[in-house]
């Protein structure tokens, strides 16, 4: 039987819980051997190349670039998880829900203390860049989520316990360490 | 002005625990309290500003803006809206040019909103000025204002007779009728007031009265169910230099108004219970916290607790007994449903935000003011009463085995004759509908021990009514097959719950909210299989909550997925396991529009 296939991505999120999957140490010989990545940070693809198994999902949805991947996540995943705080509820982005996003973008790019020459009050319009949303979404409400790991970052073991259990049909062990958060 | 707050601040001794007492009044003074009227409350109270705010801001019936010359708070209640409210609503806009939540811009006349003022068996009702106006309707309305226009005084507004009994009284004038259906022990007339005090307690010990209280297995009658006799001994041997009685007559759960016939019909009786409560538990101050929709009572009231004195049930040596000192008076609230909850009433009554404590320490170790405290109902203190008077045996034998005694219902709704049924434990609904006169074959449901109880089927109507199976604090509300029952019932004691929570757990705080909207979600065809998952889940979660407001808060609709489940999977969409309600048009239009570019939506 081929190894199953993993893709991983980051939203709006800091890049925290990839770095918590990085944590298990020498262990990633092992996470190796147990499965293959596909479109992820970690081997540096950018596209799917094929169908995965397995999509873990870090950061929630601020802008439109993070829908479309999101979704393209659902089309090429057979189980999607939303890993840590950020993909699970929003997060600290979602900090920003309670202010209308014109009010956010004027403190930015035109009003704010840090604004040194803007004197055409541009706010970044180019056509490449992704739109903003008006809030940060979490991702289970944009697509189907089937498992979620909390945590800010999730430890190392908590993802690792999930990844196996997941592979190997396993039920997942959650002792008691691994899902305190004080 | 300033002259008038003064007064009244010292009135109160300038005493720091009596602020509600001092907002009360400059609240119905001027009919608002402005800033500086708070801030000078502070400096005489030597409390800080903020303190008088969170008190301030936690009650509904303070107000920081004026609410007009005559402020009407129209009741919300499930069975207003049952009753014709949304006409009487219509009416009152309508000829005001305002909507609700607003003030006339001559400043004459406030509309607002409220929670069941405990009138459910003559809906639609309002307060105005504090007083209580029954059965509206849009003509009863158009009345109404117009005698506003004329400026009459609220007391001359009244076009009908007054209600029956002591609701006829000088110091009550009201429209409110007492609806007694059936009388037991509690509601019966043979009772001479005072005759515990006189022939009973001067032969007993306090101990032998615990024991005769424990004899009569009496239960807590504001729905927990505490053996009664318990309480007082735990009371009785917490070590403190002063005890506290309190009668706990909030009653706030929408569809209650048993007390409220009580303190009209029956108000000796009580006052006798809660001196013999004193009396078992060596307390020398007893303190009735009335509900805020109550005022209206306050000079009767008072007027009686005088009488008491005079004739020495109340005071120094009551009953001839050396040394037993006892009195007692009124503590009003403004309007929180929470503050029925005893450790969050203590609170109130010390000038607080009426947010429950952590317990233990419970209020019989330490209560009001750091002292040991009993809380006891209206019902139970009255009880108490009979128990001493005829023997705890006696007591005993009316009811079921685990729940002695008699039990004032509160029903109302799809009903012939709501009003308030003594009736002995053990009944089962069944029985209650019949006599109330409800078509049986039209009921669809009964909303048991109000919002946070139950909503039944008809398939539990042979139920009992007794700690045993359906514990209730009292209210049946009867709702019939012409009734939606989603959005008329459930969502209706939702936003109640969501309006009335203190916010202190955010449980509480956040999940009522989710699951209204969730419901509303559903009852607008867009729910899905997962939302009635999710409801369930989510009302789990509420059980960790501080008090039973919190922990009860999703009965509405925990109660119906369960009893009526079909109602929610018949406006799900049953095509989709998931749903996104994503509109990624919607989400980027205000961005797109503050950076002005087109949004690109492929």
């Amino acid at each position: 039987m081929s190894k199953p296939i993993v893709a991983t991505t980051s939203l709006a999120g800091c890049f925290g819980c990839h770095m918590s999957i990085l944590d298990i140490d020498e262990k990633i010989l092992d996470l190796i051997e147990l499965v293959e990545f596909n479109k992820s940070p970690i081997d540096d693809i950018k596209t799917f190349t094929k169908k995965c198994d397995i999509g873990l999902i870090e950061g929630g949805c601020c802008n439109s670039e993070n829908i479309h991947v999101l979704k393209d996540f659902r089309k090429n995943c057979k189980i999607l998880v939303s890993v840590g705080e950020c993909a699970i509820m929003g997060g600290l982005p979602a900090l920003r829900n309670g202010i209308p996003i014109k009010e956010c973008l004027d403190e930015a790019y035109i009003n704010g203390p840090s604004v040194q020459h803007n004197p055409k009050g541009i706010i970044p319009n180019d056509d490449e860049l992704p739109m903003l949303l008006d809030r940060v979404y979490p991702c289970h409400e944009i697509v189907k989520i089937d498992y979620y790991l909390p945590g800010c970052p999730p430890r190392a073991e908590l993802i690792w316990n999930a990844l196996v259990a997941l592979v190997t049909g396993d039920e997942l062990k959650l002792p008691y360490e691994v899902v305190k958060f004080d | 002005m300033a002259t008038n707050v003064q007064d009244i601040i010292t009135k109160y001794n300038k005493d720091k625990t009596r602020l509600m007492d001092v907002l009360i009044d400059v609240q119905s003074e001027h009919g608002y309290i402005p800033k500086d009227i708070t801030k000078e409350i502070a400096r005489e109270l030597d409390i800080s500003h903020v303190d008088v705010e969170q008190t301030m801001s936690f009650y509904h019936f303070f107000s920081e803006t004026p609410t007009g010359k005559y402020a009407i708070f129209l009741n919300d209640s499930a069975v207003a809206n049952m009753m014709g409210r949304q006409k009487v609503k219509e009416t009152f806009e309508r000829e005001t040019g305002i909507k609700f939540g607003n003030v006339t811009p001559d400043g004459a006349i406030g509309l607002f909103d409220t929670s069941c003022i405990g009138m459910n068996d003559q809906e639609p009702a309002a307060l105005i000025n504090g007083r209580v106006f029954t059965n509206l309707t849009p003509f009863r309305v158009k009345e109404i204002l117009r005698d506003i226009k004329d400026g009459k005084a609220v007391e001359e507004m009244y076009s009908a007779a007054f209600g029956d009994g002591e609701n006829r009284n000088e110091l009550i004038k009201s429209v409110v009728q007492n609806n007694i259906r059936k009388k037991g022990p509690i509601l019966s007339e043979d009772y001479t007031p005072g005759i515990v005090i006189w022939k009973k307690l001067p032969e007993m010990t306090p101990e032998q009265v615990i024991d005769e209280v424990k004899k009569s297995n009496i239960r807590g009658r504001g729905g927990a169910g505490f053996p009664t006799g318990l309480k007082w001994e735990f009371c009785r041997k917490a070590a403190g230099e002063k005890k506290y009685i309190f009668c706990n007559a909030d009653e706030g759960e929408p569809g209650t108004f048993k007390d409220r016939v009580i303190l009209t019909e029956r108000p000796k009786l009580l006052f006798e219970g809660m001196v013999i409560a004193g009396y078992a538990v060596g307390a020398t101050e007893g303190i009735v916290y009335v509900r805020h929709e109550y005022t209206y009572l306050k000079n009767y009231l008072e007027n009686l607790l005088q009488g008491a004195r005079d004739r020495n049930l109340l005071g120094k040596n009551i009953g001839g007994i050396e040394g037993f000192d006892f009195d007692i008076r009124l503590q009003f609230g403004a309007g929180a449903y929470v503050c029925g909850e005893e450790s969050a009433l203590i609170e109130s009554s010390e000038g607080k935000r009426g947010e429950p404590r952590d317990r233990p320490p419970f209020p019989v170790e330490k209560g009001y003011l750091g002292m040991p405290t009993v809380v006891n109902n209206v019902e139970t203190l009255c009880s108490v009463v009979k128990v001493l008077l005829n023997g705890g045996e006696w007591y005993a034998k009316f009811g079921t085995k685990d729940s002695s005694g008699t039990k004032l219902m509160s029903i109302s709704g799809d009903c012939k004759y709501p009003g308030v049924y003594e009736v002995e434990w053990g009944f089962s609904v069944k029985d209650i509908l019949e006599m109330a006169g409800a078509d049986e074959d039209r009921v669809q449901a009964v909303q048991v021990g109000g919002p946070s109880g139950s909503l039944i089927g008809p398939d539990e109507f042979s139920r009992t009514l007794c700690f045993a199976d359906l514990a209730t604090g009292g209210s049946l509300i009867i709702i019939d097959n012409s009734r939606d029952l989603l959005t008329d019932i459930v969502l209706n004691f939702t936003e109640f719950f969501v309006e009335e929570s203190c916010g202190s757990c955010s449980t509480c705080r956040n999940i009522p909210n989710m699951m209204k909207l969730k419901l509303e979600k559903i009852l607008d065809a867009r729910g899905i299989a997962q939302d009635i998952t999710d409801l369930e889940e989510w009302g789990k979660v509420l059980k960790v909550s501080r008090c039973g407001l919190g922990q009860t808060a999703g009965n509405p609709i925990l109660t119906s997925i369960k009893n009526f489940r079909h109602l929610y999977e018949e406006k799900i969409q049953k095509d989709k396991d998931y749903d996104t309600e994503f509109d990624m048009a919607a989400a980027v239009k205000a961005s797109c529009e503050a950076a002005g570019r087109i949004p690109n939506l492929n």
